[in-house]
């Protein structure tokens, strides 16, 4: 079934900017302590190693300005014997905005 | 090889650095003359050197290497880290074109690597100035204790506290395998060159350094210093793994200055209350009874 041409140009024109967050602790609110984003724009080219500034002291000031979480990391017990291992970074928060293009 | 005066060896407080960070950096420690003739023998090729050959038997083919890893400064690192005669894991000259475009994703060499009492050792020796843009590389303080495998950390752009390494010409940092790391882009129309080596250790890793300083207090301040990017319930597991690496490297399983292993793992046995008040002795005299 084809689309009415209204629709298909608001989708075609819509892209998903993402932003991911690693904050101190598990509380939104704490402070980044990491950093990445990708551009569904195309616009511009975010990488590994591009900055040493945070681009919010916290995640709450993402969503201040304008950022819309869409998922949080689990809080997960260790596995027993494993209490004392580090790994991955624990509180990884992902954010969007939708751009018009 | 012969075996390194021990005033070119790291002192204690170096070493304390090392275990912290995952990393030691000696600016401008090769000579210019060196520096001067090391991009055309690194465009040149070094030859190939199979796994597990001892360094003395490695760089036959190569007196460059050969000489830039019997620098004094140089063999007294190794020595303090691997210890005498370690072999030769890999080598690789590393080229960032000018202007190519893309960085490598955050990552750990080789796979997953948890010996709690052993770690292997990479040299990485940057022949030129190297600038922001140049793209130096990536490092993440104090991550070479995370357990994890390769370039699964691809996710993580920028880590708050990350190194992009800037450094004169002549520099050598010597990193932990376990050490999140990456090229990063060459935004500069020069290319950038670094050449590594893995270095294997052939024997147990403890006590290899000068020794003078092992109860220095700056061993403590160094083994406790925390990195901005460690959350905070995290960051206090990295100085437990931390400690006990150091307690493997010095074959002293009481030093704990701030008591992280300590404190978890008392379990005192004596007991002290009254035979009555006792159920392990109750229990005993039942047992006695029938």
């Amino acid at each position: 079934m084809t689309a009415p041409a209204t629709e298909t140009s608001q989708q075609t024109t819509v892209r998903q900017q993402v932003l991911v967050l690693y904050l101190a602790s598990s509380a939104l609110d704490a402070r980044v302590v990491g950093w990445s984003t990708y551009d569904g724009t195309g616009q511009t080219h975010p990488t590994t190693g591009d900055s040493d500034v945070p681009p919010y002291a916290t995640g709450l000031d993402a969503l201040k300005d304008g950022w819309r979480l869409f998922q949080a990391a689990q809080l997960l017990p260790p596995f027993p014997g494993h209490e004392y291992d580090v790994s991955f970074l624990k509180h990884e928060f992902f954010f969007e905005k939708l751009v018009t293009v | 090889m012969p075996h390194p005066h021990q005033k070119n060896l790291l002192t204690s407080v170096q070493m304390a650095h090392f275990v912290a960070t995952g990393s030691l950096r000696m600016d401008a420690v090769v000579p210019d003359e060196m520096n001067q003739q090391a991009i055309e023998v690194l465009k040149a090729g070094i030859p190939g050197v199979p796994y597990g050959t001892p360094l003395s038997e490695a760089f036959v083919d190569s007196e460059f290497v050969q000489r830039l890893v019997q620098l004094p400064e140089v063999a007294g690192a190794i020595h303090s880290l691997v210890g005498p005669e370690p072999t030769v894991d890999h080598h690789a000259v590393h080229i960032r074109k000018a202007n190519e475009g893309e960085a490598q994703n955050l990552h750990g060499d080789a796979i997953i690597d948890v010996r709690p009492d052993a770690f292997d050792v990479q040299l990485m020796y940057y022949p030129q100035d190297v600038t922001l843009e140049m793209g130096g590389t990536l490092s993440v303080p104090g991550s070479h204790l995370r357990r994890t495998n390769e370039s699964d950390t691809g996710r993580y752009q920028n880590l708050l506290g990350q190194t992009r390494l800037v450094c004169p010409a002549g520099t050598v940092q010597f990193l932990h395998h376990g050490i999140w790391h990456g090229g990063r882009k060459n935004d500069s129309d020069i290319d950038r060159y670094m050449f590594k080596i893995r270095f294997n250790p052939t024997v147990r890793q403890v006590r290899l350094w000068n020794l003078e300083d092992l109860y220095d207090e700056e061993v403590a301040r160094e083994l406790d210093q925390s990195f901005p990017w460690y959350e905070n319930a995290t960051g206090r597991l990295e100085k437990y793994n931390r400690i006990k690496l150091w307690q493997a490297l010095t074959g002293d399983d009481t030093f704990d200055p701030e008591f992280w292993v300590t404190r978890v793992s008392n379990r005192p046995q004596r007991v002290v209350a009254q035979r009555s008040l006792n159920p392990h002795a109750a229990r005993h005299a039942t047992k006695e009874m029938a």
